[in-house]
């Protein structure tokens, strides 16, 4: 291909084929196929279902009846099946290998909690349905808040927020209604969050009004307590912080934080997406958190799915649980009532401040989380966060001298790496994380956070075994080896192996092509 | 623990490697005060048997959908789904991989969340979809801030057509945001007129939905074109999908933003949820759009691939300049949509929808013949609103109590609204049969 020079070595991201590569006649390699889009699959009087026509009868669509064609591709259900499968093969999954994303908890995901989602009691029930048809479902519900509760100290919940920044979204204006209430929602306009924090703290505290005041890092990767200190204010809303925070580690002063926070009239938010490394051992309740999002997709399991559904239910603290939104179950002696309106809650002496979706939440994640719980029970939760913070500083111990570290340990379930030992390589993070994906790794998170250089995250999670979290050691070894010996090529050309090959981002970004179009009519087959 | 790997031995030889002597060390920078030696007040684990039992159990205590006639919609609807869907979305490389952040080893979700844009565009007669909100009624939230962006205007007009839980929703998000914010009043009839009586040179967007909560169907033109005489968008929001393969869609009626709800296509009922929001608009908007985009580039070897692109309109890179704070789509849900609708097809598609329009037609014949029975709807697809002599809630209430889910009583999404104590809202899909129909009937007659 062209971008290659005579040594077969990359000059650009347009950069040739691996070494030893033979082209087929297909294109395919064995067992990776490459498959057309679906539309160029279109076969006109193809299609995978089989309807019998209705009886006759009187349209009453009015004037709205469809004209012409969609344009949807016509296949039938034996090339749909290959289609989707051959698609399914150019997936990395936990289910084939280890999945080192740090602050993404990628750990295996049971298929129980799969079939008892499926089990028609609780799959196939409708939202709307006359609630004592649903005694079941609501029960449910209430169970999973207990095991929340429970597992973090706190007395409220709300189970609806339909992902983790759903669930900070709703954290936040459960802490504007709770300062709206006593009188000082217009005047506390400056929310706190640390440089480290995920990118949704600070684009949710913007989306609800809020100016966002960076905190700084202490050289330890923790809040700089006294600088947070010097920011506080009758103006402050809320500090919005992660704990374990986003470089893996605890933030000690956390209590302190909380008490100043408490001091200064503000609320503490805190970013859950890290509950892995402590549940079942330190509760946020007890640490001064007022609302925690808890990323049920992450800490218990419910599956990624490609990037959702997730769910975010919102644990608070006795001052903001009144104002948490509606709907929320509670039970009486006739059995479990779902509170949908506001007279209802008004008349159970809460004052929610309104709805964060239709119906009543992710049910189907739910499910899943309340059966990974139920599994585990309190010791085996204990045991989750004990033995995911032991593969990570497992990791931490053995990689230290090979990459370089920025922050002393121990660690919490997830290590953190930046760049100073690809120094002088010519490597980046970039390249190093590409090399794995020839090694048949899924890269670590990379470039995050942000405040060290060329970040590399790595969360085993408690899912791996020694030997595996062995192999994946002895292959960073090996690469970071190579990376110091100017072994280049496997860098910065990688991915050489995967189903693509690096991909060219900045094109697709300059001219988006969002959407598969016809051929132009001059060429069209049709 | 059945999950968990690391025997006692294992855990020793790694506590050596770290130079820990306990787990407990490794806690250390826990404040002493948060330290739980203890097990939080929890039962202890359970093998896979017992959790199964304790699942069925709840489950028994719910009406099935399937196991009786079933005629609730209201913004979920029970139809279908094909039995590839579901064994191929348990595939563990869709199941149970992570956001497509690494393009090279993703391609599978790439590619079909690529195909989903693309039916989503073409069902809705838009130019192009995004990756998947969440679901419909927060879909409308994010729909109602975009507008705002691109008018530079703030204030948003709601229509009595919209779903009254996706009003909820809007409201809350302009309470907090800061926006203006009107509600029209619940209407069933055809209320473009008044619409666009609201619309002024402030307005940033008038949301309208058809089928509307009613199940109505609505003309949209005289509303876009009211709407972009004042510098407006229209936003169409589609609570029932399936009802786009037999009715004009809302792109080739003007609108600008189309947001919909995709639960119908490859999704269960779930009790509310996971479902799939469908977002699309022209465009020129694209760059002010929510959510995750997925886009066609090339590898450095030239072969077509896909990555998520524009992600400089996205928290992770934005942070507070982000056009919204949302991180997670539907993914999987996303993927049920795409297989289930290409099985449909084009011809598959329009058939359901049929299917669907016949059956209601034919429940709402079936059930005018009930004496004190008022079918309320000109035009509709496959839900409609009847006035009964009674109080709707206790008609379900008694309908359920002989078998029958007979749909969602108007008061329950509209508490406190008046005159709409009588009003029931009822579906029929592909999945009713005539003795379905006939059941409802008969157990109708009986109650009224």
């Amino acid at each position: 291909m062209s971008g290659m020079n005579k040594q077969g070595r990359p000059t650009s991201i347009g950069g040739g084929s691996a070494e030893g590569a033979r082209e087929t006649f297909t294109g395919n390699k064995a067992l990776q196929i490459e498959e057309p889009l679906l539309f160029e699959l279109d076969n006109p009087g193809a299609c995978g279902v089989d309807f019998d026509e209705p009886a006759e009868f009187t349209s009453h669509l009015g004037n709205f009846e469809r004209q012409g064609r969609i344009g949807l591709a016509r296949v039938s259900e034996p090339e749909v099946m290959r289609h989707f499968v051959r698609l399914s093969s150019k997936n990395y999954s936990i289910d084939a290998g280890l999945y080192p994303l740090g602050s993404c908890t990628m750990k295996h995901n049971p298929r129980i909690n799969e079939k008892v989602a499926r089990l028609p009691g609780i799959g196939d029930v409708h939202p709307l349905q006359p609630q004592k048809t649903v005694q079941g479902a609501l029960e449910l519900m209430n169970e999973l808040s207990h095991w929340l509760k429970e597992l973090t100290g706190m007395p409220g919940v709300a189970l609806s927020p339909k992902a983790g920044a759903h669930g900070e979204l709703c954290g936040m204006m459960a802490i504007r209604a709770a300062l709206t209430a006593r009188g000082e929602g217009e005047k506390r306009t400056r929310v706190l969050v640390p440089e480290s924090a995920h990118g949704t703290n600070p684009a949710t505290a913007a989306l609800l009004g809020y100016k966002v005041d960076a905190i700084p890092a202490t050289k330890e990767g923790r809040v700089d307590l006294e600088a947070f200190k010097s920011k506080l204010g009758p103006d402050v809303a809320a500090i919005m912080l992660t704990n374990p925070n986003t470089c893996g580690l605890f933030e000690r002063d956390i209590v302190a934080i909380a008490d100043a926070v408490h001091e200064a009239g503000a609320y503490f938010y805190c970013d859950g997406a890290n509950f892995n490394a402590i549940v079942g051992r330190v509760r946020p309740g007890d640490l001064g958190v007022d609302a925690m999002h808890i990323n049920l997709h992450k800490t218990f399991s419910t599956p990624h799915g490609g990037g959702g559904p997730g769910a975010g239910p919102v644990v608070f603290s006795e001052a903001l649980t009144p104002f948490a939104p509606l709907p929320y179950v509670v039970q009486d002696k006739d059995g479990f009532r779902l509170v949908e309106t506001e007279d209802e809650a008004n008349a159970d002496g809460t004052q929610p401040f309104g709805r964060m979706t239709a119906f009543h939440g992710q049910m189907g994640m739910f499910v899943r989380a309340l059966s990974y719980m139920l599994s585990h029970g309190s010791d085996g939760l204990r045991q989750v966060a004990e033995d995911a913070v032991l593969n990570a500083n497992y990791v931490l111990a053995s990689l230290k001298d090979d990459l370089s570290a920025p922050f002393e340990g121990p660690c919490m379930h997830e290590a953190l790496f930046d760049d100073r030992f690809l120094k002088g390589t010519g490597i980046e993070t970039l390249d190093f994380a590409k090399a794995m994906i020839d090694e048949g790794y899924h890269p670590m998170t990379m470039y995050f956070p942000l405040v060290v250089h060329g970040a590399l995250l790595i969360e085993p999670t408690e899912t791996e075994s020694k030997q595996a979290v062995d192999l994946f050691i002895a292959t960073l070894k090996d690469l970071a080896r190579a990376a110091s010996s100017n072994d280049k090529d496997r860098f910065t050309g990688a991915p050489y192996m995967s189903p693509r090959r690096r991909l060219d981002e900045t094109a697709a970004a300059r001219k988006p092509v969002l959407r598969w179009a016809p051929p132009a009519p001059a060429q069209a087959a049709e | 623990m059945r999950y968990l790997p690391l025997t006692e031995t294992d855990r020793r030889e790694m506590l050596g490697v770290i130079g820990a002597k306990s787990v407990d060390e490794l806690f250390r920078d826990v404040p002493e005060s948060a330290r739980r030696e203890g097990l939080v007040d929890l039962p202890r684990r359970k093998g896979e048997l017992e959790v199964e039992r304790i699942f069925s159990r709840m489950a028994e205590k719910n009406v099935a959908a399937g196991s009786v006639p079933f005629f609730v919609g209201g913004g979920a609807y029970r139809h279908h789904v094909p039995a590839t869907v579901d064994h191929l979305i348990q595939r563990s490389e869709f199941l149970t991989s992570y956001t497509p952040y690494q393009p090279e080893i993703a391609q599978g979700t790439l590619q079909y969340l690529f195909e989903f844009q693309t039916q989503v565009a073409m069902i809705t007669g838009m130019d192009v979809a995004n990756a998947s909100m969440y679901d419909a009624s927060t879909g409308c939230g994010e729909a109602v801030l975009m507008a705002h962006r691109v008018t530079k205007r703030r204030k948003a007009v709601l229509s009595g057509t919209l779903h009254p839980q996706y009003s909820a929703v809007v409201k809350n998000l302009s309470d907090f945001a800061g926006y203006k914010l009107e509600i029209m009043a619940p209407a069933l009839p055809d209320t473009a007129e008044d619409i666009i009586s609201h619309i002024t040179e402030e307005t940033s967007c008038v949301v309208v939905q058809t089928p509307g909560f009613f199940g109505e169907l609505h003309d949209l033109r005289p509303i876009a074109e009211a709407a972009h005489a004042k510098g407006a968008l229209l936003i169409a929001v589609v609570p029932e999908i399936v009802s786009l393969g037999a009715v004009t869609p809302p792109g080739e009626m003007g609108a600008d933003i189309v947001v919909a709800e995709g639960q119908s296509i490859g999704n269960g009922l779930n009790f509310g949820g996971p479902y799939v929001g469908l977002f699309a608009t022209r465009e020129k908007y694209v760059r002010q759009m929510p959510g995750r985009l997925c886009g066609e580039t090339v590898d450095a070897d030239g072969k077509r691939g896909f990555v998520l692109t524009l992600s400089t309109r996205e928290q992770h890179i934005r942070r507070e300049k982000a056009t919204s704070n949302i991180c997670t789509n539907s993914g999987l849900c996303c993927l049920a949509f795409t297989i289930h609708m290409s099985l449909l097809g084009e011809d598959g598609y329009a058939q359901l929808a049929r299917i669907n329009h016949a059956a209601a037609v034919s429940l709402a014949e079936k059930l005018a013949s009930v004496p004190g029975v008022e079918i309320l709807n000109k035009a509709f697809f496959n839900e409609f609103t009847m006035r009964l002599p009674k109080p709707a809630a206790e008609v379900v209430d008694a309908l359920a109590d002989k078998g029958v889910l007979g749909g969602v009583p108007a008061s329950r999404l509209l508490p406190g609204v008046k005159g709409v104590e009588d009003l029931l809202i009822v579906a029929s899909t592909e999945i009713n049969t005539d003795a379905d129909r006939a059941a409802y009937q008969a157990a109708l007659k009986e109650v009224l």
